[in-house]
Protein backbone atom coordinates (compact mmCIF):
# COMPACT_ATOMS: atom_id res chain seq x y z
CA UNK A 1 0.00 0.00 0.00
CA UNK A 2 1.45 3.34 -1.03
CA UNK A 3 1.36 6.57 0.91
CA UNK A 4 -1.47 8.91 0.01
CA UNK A 5 0.13 12.18 -1.02
CA UNK A 6 -0.83 15.15 1.15
CA UNK A 7 -1.09 18.41 -0.80
CA UNK A 8 -0.44 21.87 0.65
CA UNK A 9 -4.01 22.99 -0.03
CA UNK A 10 -5.25 20.11 2.10
CA UNK A 11 -3.06 21.30 4.99
CA UNK A 12 -4.36 24.81 4.37
CA UNK A 13 -7.88 23.49 4.90
CA UNK A 14 -6.88 22.14 8.36
CA UNK A 15 -5.17 25.46 9.11
CA UNK A 16 -8.34 27.31 8.13
CA UNK A 17 -10.27 25.29 10.69
CA UNK A 18 -7.74 26.23 13.39
CA UNK A 19 -8.23 29.87 12.46
CA UNK A 20 -11.98 29.33 12.70
CA UNK A 21 -11.52 27.86 16.17
CA UNK A 22 -9.43 30.86 17.22
CA UNK A 23 -12.14 33.14 15.82
CA UNK A 24 -14.80 31.36 17.88
CA UNK A 25 -12.81 31.65 21.12
CA UNK A 26 -12.15 35.33 20.42
CA UNK A 27 -15.83 35.96 19.78
CA UNK A 28 -16.62 34.25 23.11
CA UNK A 29 -13.88 36.30 24.84
CA UNK A 30 -12.14 33.22 26.23
CA UNK A 31 -8.71 34.78 25.85
CA UNK A 32 -6.85 31.88 24.28
CA UNK A 33 -7.33 32.77 20.61
CA UNK A 34 -4.08 34.69 20.32
CA UNK A 35 -1.83 32.08 21.92
CA UNK A 36 -3.60 29.39 19.91
CA UNK A 37 -2.77 31.14 16.65
CA UNK A 38 0.83 31.78 17.67
CA UNK A 39 1.31 28.14 18.68
CA UNK A 40 -0.25 26.91 15.45
CA UNK A 41 2.03 29.19 13.43
CA UNK A 42 5.05 27.97 15.40
CA UNK A 43 4.13 24.34 14.70
CA UNK A 44 3.85 25.00 10.97
CA UNK A 45 7.07 27.02 10.73
CA UNK A 46 9.21 24.84 13.04
CA UNK A 47 8.13 21.58 11.45
CA UNK A 48 8.61 22.96 7.92
CA UNK A 49 12.12 24.09 8.78
CA UNK A 50 13.01 20.81 10.46
CA UNK A 51 11.60 19.03 7.41
CA UNK A 52 14.09 20.92 5.24
CA UNK A 53 16.92 20.10 7.64
CA UNK A 54 15.94 16.43 7.70
CA UNK A 55 15.77 16.30 3.87
CA UNK A 56 19.31 17.65 3.71
CA UNK A 57 20.48 15.38 6.50
CA UNK A 58 18.96 12.26 4.92
CA UNK A 59 20.59 13.17 1.62
CA UNK A 60 24.06 13.49 3.10
CA UNK A 61 23.80 10.84 5.87
CA UNK A 62 27.24 11.76 7.24
CA UNK A 63 27.98 10.89 10.84
CA UNK A 64 29.19 14.32 11.89
CA UNK A 65 26.01 16.01 10.62
CA UNK A 66 23.87 13.53 12.55
CA UNK A 67 25.98 14.10 15.68
CA UNK A 68 25.69 17.89 15.29
CA UNK A 69 21.92 17.67 14.94
CA UNK A 70 21.72 15.39 18.01
CA UNK A 71 23.85 17.78 20.06
CA UNK A 72 21.68 20.72 19.05
CA UNK A 73 18.55 18.84 20.08
CA UNK A 74 20.13 17.95 23.43
CA UNK A 75 21.12 21.54 24.24
CA UNK A 76 17.67 22.87 23.38
CA UNK A 77 16.11 20.17 25.58
CA UNK A 78 18.45 21.19 28.42
CA UNK A 79 17.34 24.79 28.08
CA UNK A 80 13.69 23.72 28.17
CA UNK A 81 14.24 21.74 31.39
CA UNK A 82 15.62 24.84 33.08
CA UNK A 83 12.85 27.08 31.72
CA UNK A 84 10.13 24.87 33.16
CA UNK A 85 11.30 25.13 36.77
CA UNK A 86 10.04 27.63 39.32
CA UNK A 87 13.16 27.34 41.51
CA UNK A 88 16.26 26.25 39.70
CA UNK A 89 19.75 25.41 40.83
CA UNK A 90 21.96 28.44 40.26
CA UNK A 91 25.36 28.68 38.63
CA UNK A 92 24.53 26.52 35.62
CA UNK A 93 23.89 23.46 37.79
CA UNK A 94 20.24 23.24 36.73
CA UNK A 95 21.14 23.22 33.05
CA UNK A 96 24.18 21.01 33.61
CA UNK A 97 22.43 18.33 35.64
CA UNK A 98 19.39 18.23 33.33
CA UNK A 99 21.48 18.05 30.19
CA UNK A 100 23.87 15.46 31.59
CA UNK A 101 20.98 13.28 32.76
CA UNK A 102 19.33 13.45 29.32
CA UNK A 103 22.61 12.82 27.55
CA UNK A 104 23.43 9.75 29.62
CA UNK A 105 19.99 8.20 29.34
CA UNK A 106 18.55 9.26 25.98
CA UNK A 107 21.76 8.90 24.01
CA UNK A 108 22.78 5.56 25.43
CA UNK A 109 19.31 4.03 25.06
CA UNK A 110 18.97 5.43 21.53
CA UNK A 111 22.40 4.14 20.49
CA UNK A 112 21.67 0.77 22.09
CA UNK A 113 18.31 0.49 20.31
CA UNK A 114 19.94 1.41 17.00
CA UNK A 115 22.97 -0.86 17.17
CA UNK A 116 21.57 -3.93 18.94
CA UNK A 117 17.84 -3.96 18.23
CA UNK A 118 16.91 -2.13 15.02
CA UNK A 119 20.27 -2.42 13.28
CA UNK A 120 20.05 -0.06 10.29
CA UNK A 121 23.07 0.19 8.00
CA UNK A 122 25.05 2.26 9.04
CA UNK A 123 23.77 2.38 12.62
CA UNK A 124 23.52 6.19 12.68
CA UNK A 125 21.34 6.27 9.56
CA UNK A 126 19.43 9.55 10.13
CA UNK A 127 16.03 8.18 9.02
CA UNK A 128 16.10 6.01 12.15
CA UNK A 129 18.44 7.83 14.50
CA UNK A 130 16.93 11.32 14.47
CA UNK A 131 13.24 10.44 14.99
CA UNK A 132 14.16 7.91 17.67
CA UNK A 133 16.37 10.36 19.53
CA UNK A 134 13.78 13.10 19.17
CA UNK A 135 11.10 10.98 20.76
CA UNK A 136 13.46 9.89 23.53
CA UNK A 137 14.63 13.41 24.26
CA UNK A 138 11.12 14.86 24.21
CA UNK A 139 9.86 12.41 26.80
CA UNK A 140 13.00 12.37 28.94
CA UNK A 141 12.91 16.15 28.98
CA UNK A 142 9.38 16.14 30.37
CA UNK A 143 10.27 13.58 33.02
CA UNK A 144 13.47 15.32 34.10
CA UNK A 145 11.77 18.72 34.18
CA UNK A 146 8.82 17.49 36.25
CA UNK A 147 11.07 15.63 38.69
CA UNK A 148 13.54 18.49 39.19
CA UNK A 149 10.73 20.98 39.63
CA UNK A 150 9.11 18.80 42.27
CA UNK A 151 12.42 18.27 44.05
CA UNK A 152 13.58 21.88 44.20
CA UNK A 153 10.17 23.36 44.93
CA UNK A 154 9.54 20.69 47.57
CA UNK A 155 12.89 21.33 49.25
CA UNK A 156 12.05 25.02 49.35
CA UNK A 157 8.63 24.47 50.92
CA UNK A 158 9.69 21.73 53.31
CA UNK A 159 12.90 23.31 54.48
CA UNK A 160 11.90 23.15 58.17
CA UNK A 161 10.97 19.47 57.94
CA UNK A 162 14.22 18.51 56.21
CA UNK A 163 16.28 20.48 58.72
CA UNK A 164 14.42 18.98 61.67
CA UNK A 165 15.28 15.54 60.31
CA UNK A 166 18.92 16.60 59.99
CA UNK A 167 18.84 17.83 63.60
CA UNK A 168 17.80 14.36 64.69
CA UNK A 169 20.94 12.96 63.09
CA UNK A 170 19.52 11.60 59.85
CA UNK A 171 21.91 11.44 56.88
CA UNK A 172 20.97 13.79 54.04
CA UNK A 173 19.69 10.95 51.87
CA UNK A 174 17.18 10.01 54.53
CA UNK A 175 16.23 13.60 55.37
CA UNK A 176 15.25 14.26 51.73
CA UNK A 177 14.12 10.68 51.02
CA UNK A 178 10.39 11.41 50.88
CA UNK A 179 10.97 14.25 48.44
CA UNK A 180 13.21 12.13 46.21
CA UNK A 181 10.51 9.48 46.01
CA UNK A 182 7.88 12.10 45.15
CA UNK A 183 10.15 13.61 42.50
CA UNK A 184 10.82 10.20 40.90
CA UNK A 185 7.13 9.44 40.88
CA UNK A 186 6.10 12.70 39.25
CA UNK A 187 8.86 12.31 36.66
CA UNK A 188 7.80 8.81 35.69
CA UNK A 189 4.04 9.24 35.99
CA UNK A 190 3.40 10.50 32.40
CA UNK A 191 5.34 7.55 30.96
CA UNK A 192 3.59 5.01 33.17
CA UNK A 193 0.22 6.50 32.27
CA UNK A 194 1.07 6.43 28.56
CA UNK A 195 2.08 2.76 28.74
CA UNK A 196 -1.01 1.82 30.73
CA UNK A 197 -3.37 3.63 28.34
CA UNK A 198 -1.63 2.62 25.11
CA UNK A 199 -4.00 0.97 22.70
CA UNK A 200 -6.90 1.00 25.14
CA UNK A 201 -7.54 4.68 25.61
CA UNK A 202 -5.19 6.20 23.07
CA UNK A 203 -3.37 5.13 19.96
CA UNK A 204 0.19 6.43 20.29
CA UNK A 205 1.12 9.18 17.87
CA UNK A 206 3.99 7.42 16.19
CA UNK A 207 1.96 4.30 15.50
CA UNK A 208 -0.92 6.37 14.17
CA UNK A 209 1.48 8.22 11.91
CA UNK A 210 3.03 4.99 10.63
CA UNK A 211 -0.35 3.39 9.94
CA UNK A 212 -1.56 6.52 8.16
CA UNK A 213 1.64 6.45 6.13
CA UNK A 214 0.86 2.91 4.98
CA UNK A 215 2.76 0.57 7.32
CA UNK A 216 1.05 -2.69 8.29
CA UNK A 217 -0.46 -2.36 11.79
CA UNK A 218 1.43 -5.42 13.11
CA UNK A 219 4.80 -3.87 12.24
CA UNK A 220 3.70 -0.45 13.50
CA UNK A 221 2.71 -2.08 16.80
CA UNK A 222 6.13 -3.72 17.17
CA UNK A 223 7.92 -0.44 16.59
CA UNK A 224 5.57 1.30 18.99
CA UNK A 225 6.28 -1.21 21.77
CA UNK A 226 10.00 -0.80 21.19
CA UNK A 227 9.67 2.98 21.31
CA UNK A 228 7.56 2.84 24.47
CA UNK A 229 10.15 0.72 26.25
CA UNK A 230 12.99 2.87 25.00
CA UNK A 231 11.16 5.98 26.20
CA UNK A 232 10.52 4.39 29.59
CA UNK A 233 14.19 3.46 29.94
CA UNK A 234 15.36 6.89 28.87
CA UNK A 235 12.92 8.74 31.10
CA UNK A 236 13.53 6.42 34.05
CA UNK A 237 17.31 6.54 34.01
CA UNK A 238 17.35 10.24 33.12
CA UNK A 239 15.06 11.10 36.01
CA UNK A 240 17.09 8.89 38.34
CA UNK A 241 20.36 10.60 37.43
CA UNK A 242 18.83 14.08 37.61
CA UNK A 243 17.15 13.52 40.99
CA UNK A 244 20.29 11.94 42.48
CA UNK A 245 22.62 14.72 41.33
CA UNK A 246 20.24 17.58 42.12
CA UNK A 247 19.39 16.32 45.60
CA UNK A 248 23.08 15.91 46.36
CA UNK A 249 23.67 19.45 45.18
CA UNK A 250 21.09 20.75 47.68
CA UNK A 251 23.43 19.67 50.50
CA UNK A 252 27.07 20.53 51.07
CA UNK A 253 29.94 18.38 52.29
CA UNK A 254 28.80 18.83 55.92
CA UNK A 255 25.30 17.62 54.94
CA UNK A 256 23.74 21.04 55.50
CA UNK A 257 20.70 21.99 53.45
CA UNK A 258 21.87 24.86 51.19
CA UNK A 259 18.76 26.45 49.73
CA UNK A 260 20.69 29.54 48.65
CA UNK A 261 21.82 27.32 45.79
CA UNK A 262 18.31 27.72 44.37
CA UNK A 263 17.23 30.89 42.62
CA UNK A 264 14.82 32.59 44.99
CA UNK A 265 11.83 33.28 42.80
CA UNK A 266 10.12 32.36 39.59
CA UNK A 267 10.43 34.51 36.53
CA UNK B 1 15.58 21.80 93.65
CA UNK B 2 18.29 19.73 91.99
CA UNK B 3 20.77 17.53 93.76
CA UNK B 4 24.36 18.48 93.33
CA UNK B 5 25.35 16.83 90.08
CA UNK B 6 28.63 14.97 89.89
CA UNK B 7 30.95 17.14 87.83
CA UNK B 8 33.10 15.13 85.52
CA UNK B 9 35.49 17.90 84.69
CA UNK B 10 36.22 21.52 85.40
CA UNK B 11 34.54 24.36 83.57
CA UNK B 12 36.42 26.95 81.63
CA UNK B 13 38.02 27.24 78.30
CA UNK B 14 40.50 24.55 77.38
CA UNK B 15 40.33 23.06 80.85
CA UNK B 16 41.72 19.74 79.69
CA UNK B 17 38.29 18.20 79.70
CA UNK B 18 38.37 14.63 78.48
CA UNK B 19 34.93 13.22 79.07
CA UNK B 20 32.07 14.55 77.07
CA UNK B 21 32.31 18.32 77.51
CA UNK B 22 31.06 20.47 74.64
CA UNK B 23 33.68 23.01 73.66
CA UNK B 24 33.33 25.81 71.10
CA UNK B 25 36.30 27.65 69.70
CA UNK B 26 36.36 30.71 67.49
CA UNK B 27 32.77 30.18 66.44
CA UNK B 28 31.50 33.03 64.27
CA UNK B 29 28.06 33.30 62.75
CA UNK B 30 26.27 36.49 61.71
CA UNK B 31 26.98 39.26 64.23
CA UNK B 32 28.46 36.84 66.73
CA UNK B 33 32.23 36.75 66.55
CA UNK B 34 34.77 34.46 68.10
CA UNK B 35 32.59 32.59 70.55
CA UNK B 36 34.65 30.38 72.85
CA UNK B 37 33.02 28.48 75.65
CA UNK B 38 32.99 25.11 77.33
CA UNK B 39 29.94 23.37 78.70
CA UNK B 40 30.94 20.60 81.08
CA UNK B 41 29.32 17.20 81.10
CA UNK B 42 25.98 17.41 82.89
CA UNK B 43 26.12 21.21 83.01
CA UNK B 44 23.19 23.39 81.92
CA UNK B 45 24.29 26.64 80.31
CA UNK B 46 21.35 28.99 79.90
CA UNK B 47 21.43 31.50 77.09
CA UNK B 48 19.15 34.51 77.05
CA UNK B 49 18.82 37.67 75.00
CA UNK B 50 16.22 39.68 73.08
CA UNK B 51 14.61 38.14 69.99
CA UNK B 52 16.83 38.39 66.97
CA UNK B 53 20.03 38.55 69.02
CA UNK B 54 21.22 35.33 67.41
CA UNK B 55 20.54 32.67 70.05
CA UNK B 56 18.96 30.25 67.61
CA UNK B 57 21.64 30.96 65.03
CA UNK B 58 24.30 30.10 67.56
CA UNK B 59 22.59 26.79 68.33
CA UNK B 60 22.25 26.06 64.61
CA UNK B 61 25.94 26.78 64.14
CA UNK B 62 26.89 24.42 66.97
CA UNK B 63 24.73 21.72 65.35
CA UNK B 64 26.48 22.57 62.06
CA UNK B 65 23.31 23.41 60.16
CA UNK B 66 24.53 26.68 58.65
CA UNK B 67 27.89 27.62 57.16
CA UNK B 68 30.03 29.40 59.78
CA UNK B 69 33.55 29.65 61.08
CA UNK B 70 35.11 27.93 64.04
CA UNK B 71 35.32 24.46 65.47
CA UNK B 72 33.52 22.46 68.13
CA UNK B 73 34.62 19.50 70.21
CA UNK B 74 32.71 16.92 72.10
CA UNK B 75 35.15 15.56 74.61
CA UNK B 76 38.22 14.79 72.56
CA UNK B 77 36.29 14.42 69.30
CA UNK B 78 36.55 17.32 66.87
CA UNK B 79 33.45 18.05 64.84
CA UNK B 80 35.45 18.10 61.61
CA UNK B 81 36.45 14.49 62.18
CA UNK B 82 32.84 13.34 61.95
CA UNK B 83 30.34 13.42 59.10
CA UNK B 84 27.59 16.02 59.56
CA UNK B 85 24.91 13.55 60.53
CA UNK B 86 27.17 11.75 62.98
CA UNK B 87 27.88 15.02 64.78
CA UNK B 88 24.17 15.88 64.91
CA UNK B 89 23.35 12.43 66.18
CA UNK B 90 25.60 13.22 69.15
CA UNK B 91 24.84 16.92 69.53
CA UNK B 92 21.07 17.03 69.27
CA UNK B 93 19.33 20.36 68.59
CA UNK B 94 15.66 20.68 69.56
CA UNK B 95 14.21 23.66 67.64
CA UNK B 96 11.57 25.95 69.11
CA UNK B 97 9.07 24.66 66.58
CA UNK B 98 9.21 20.95 65.85
CA UNK B 99 8.28 19.46 62.49
CA UNK B 100 6.64 16.13 61.86
CA UNK B 101 6.70 14.33 58.54
CA UNK B 102 4.90 11.02 59.03
CA UNK B 103 1.28 10.39 59.88
CA UNK B 104 1.58 8.78 63.29
CA UNK B 105 3.60 9.91 66.29
CA UNK B 106 5.29 6.51 66.56
CA UNK B 107 6.70 6.72 63.01
CA UNK B 108 9.08 9.41 64.23
CA UNK B 109 10.70 7.16 66.80
CA UNK B 110 13.27 4.50 65.89
CA UNK B 111 11.43 1.75 67.77
CA UNK B 112 8.17 1.11 69.61
CA UNK B 113 10.06 1.14 72.92
CA UNK B 114 10.13 4.78 74.01
CA UNK B 115 11.31 5.52 77.53
CA UNK B 116 9.90 8.56 79.30
CA UNK B 117 6.40 8.69 77.79
CA UNK B 118 4.78 8.43 81.21
CA UNK B 119 7.09 11.01 82.78
CA UNK B 120 5.90 13.59 80.24
CA UNK B 121 2.23 12.72 80.68
CA UNK B 122 1.77 10.30 77.81
CA UNK B 123 1.04 6.61 77.51
CA UNK B 124 2.21 3.98 75.04
CA UNK B 125 -1.00 4.48 73.02
CA UNK B 126 0.26 8.00 72.26
CA UNK B 127 2.54 6.50 69.64
CA UNK B 128 -0.56 5.62 67.59
CA UNK B 129 -1.95 9.15 67.68
CA UNK B 130 -2.07 11.01 64.38
CA UNK B 131 0.34 13.96 64.42
CA UNK B 132 -2.40 16.22 63.03
CA UNK B 133 -4.34 16.13 66.26
CA UNK B 134 -1.50 17.01 68.63
CA UNK B 135 -1.76 20.32 70.46
CA UNK B 136 1.26 22.61 70.33
CA UNK B 137 2.15 21.65 73.91
CA UNK B 138 1.96 17.95 73.11
CA UNK B 139 4.12 18.50 70.05
CA UNK B 140 6.74 20.25 72.10
CA UNK B 141 6.92 17.55 74.75
CA UNK B 142 6.98 14.77 72.15
CA UNK B 143 9.69 16.62 70.21
CA UNK B 144 11.85 16.61 73.34
CA UNK B 145 11.25 12.92 73.80
CA UNK B 146 12.04 12.29 70.13
CA UNK B 147 15.27 14.24 70.44
CA UNK B 148 16.58 12.05 73.26
CA UNK B 149 15.54 8.75 71.62
CA UNK B 150 18.06 7.24 71.02
CA UNK B 151 20.19 9.09 73.56
CA UNK B 152 22.47 11.88 72.30
CA UNK B 153 25.76 12.98 73.88
CA UNK B 154 24.88 16.67 74.21
CA UNK B 155 21.71 18.76 74.00
CA UNK B 156 20.91 22.14 72.45
CA UNK B 157 17.46 23.29 73.55
CA UNK B 158 15.72 26.26 71.94
CA UNK B 159 13.01 27.42 74.35
CA UNK B 160 11.92 23.89 75.17
CA UNK B 161 8.94 24.91 77.31
CA UNK B 162 7.65 27.93 75.35
CA UNK B 163 4.28 26.37 74.48
CA UNK B 164 3.59 24.81 77.88
CA UNK B 165 1.49 26.00 80.81
CA UNK B 166 3.38 26.76 84.02
CA UNK B 167 2.66 23.44 85.69
CA UNK B 168 3.62 21.30 82.68
CA UNK B 169 6.68 23.46 82.09
CA UNK B 170 7.89 22.64 85.62
CA UNK B 171 7.30 18.97 85.06
CA UNK B 172 9.22 19.02 81.76
CA UNK B 173 12.04 21.03 83.36
CA UNK B 174 12.39 18.50 86.17
CA UNK B 175 12.40 15.61 83.73
CA UNK B 176 14.95 17.30 81.46
CA UNK B 177 17.26 18.27 84.32
CA UNK B 178 17.12 14.77 85.78
CA UNK B 179 17.98 13.24 82.40
CA UNK B 180 20.77 15.75 81.78
CA UNK B 181 22.40 15.15 85.18
CA UNK B 182 21.96 11.42 84.99
CA UNK B 183 23.35 11.03 81.48
CA UNK B 184 25.91 13.83 81.83
CA UNK B 185 24.87 15.70 78.69
CA UNK B 186 26.44 19.12 78.28
CA UNK B 187 23.42 21.33 77.56
CA UNK B 188 22.89 24.77 76.07
CA UNK B 189 19.39 25.92 76.98
CA UNK B 190 17.89 29.03 75.38
CA UNK B 191 15.34 30.54 77.77
CA UNK B 192 13.52 33.83 78.34
CA UNK B 193 11.98 33.26 81.74
CA UNK B 194 14.33 34.46 84.49
CA UNK B 195 12.62 32.22 87.05
CA UNK B 196 13.18 29.20 84.84
CA UNK B 197 16.81 30.14 84.29
CA UNK B 198 17.24 30.39 88.07
CA UNK B 199 15.76 26.93 88.44
CA UNK B 200 17.70 25.04 85.76
CA UNK B 201 20.93 26.90 85.00
CA UNK B 202 24.39 26.13 86.29
CA UNK B 203 25.60 29.13 84.37
CA UNK B 204 23.80 31.96 82.58
CA UNK B 205 25.09 33.90 79.59
CA UNK B 206 23.36 36.83 77.94
CA UNK B 207 23.67 37.50 74.26
CA UNK B 208 23.73 41.24 73.55
CA UNK B 209 24.92 43.19 70.52
CA UNK B 210 26.82 40.20 69.21
CA UNK B 211 28.59 39.52 72.51
CA UNK B 212 28.20 36.84 75.13
CA UNK B 213 28.41 38.15 78.69
CA UNK B 214 28.19 36.39 82.05
CA UNK B 215 24.83 37.23 83.62
CA UNK B 216 26.04 36.34 87.08
CA UNK B 217 25.27 33.32 89.20
CA UNK B 218 21.76 31.99 89.05
CA UNK B 219 19.75 33.15 92.05
CA UNK B 220 19.54 29.78 93.76
CA UNK B 221 23.25 29.14 93.82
Amino acid sequence: MGVIELAWWQLALAALLVVALAGCTMAARLGVGRSLLIAAARTAIQLTLVGLVLEALFASARFHWVALMATGMLLIAGREVVARQTRRLTGGWGFGIGTLAMFLSSFSVAVLSLTVIIGPEPWYRPQYAIPLLGMMLGNTMTGVALALDRLTDGAWRQRAVIENRLMLGQPWQEAIGDLRREAMRSGLMPTINAMAAAGVVSLPGMMTGQILAGTAPALAVKYQILIMFAITLGTGFGTLVAVSLASRRLFDARERLRLERLSSSSQ
Amino acid sequence: MEEEAPRQCAMGRGGGCASGALRLEGLAVGELQDVALTVAAGEVLCLSGVSGSGKSRLLRAVADLDPHEGEAWLGATARASLAGHEWRRRVRLVPAESRWWAERVGDHFPSAEVAGLAALGFESATLDWPVERLSSGERQRLALLRAVTPAPAALLLDEPTANLDAETARRVEDWLCARIREAGWPTIWVAHDIAQIARVADRHLRLEAGRLTEAGDPAWA
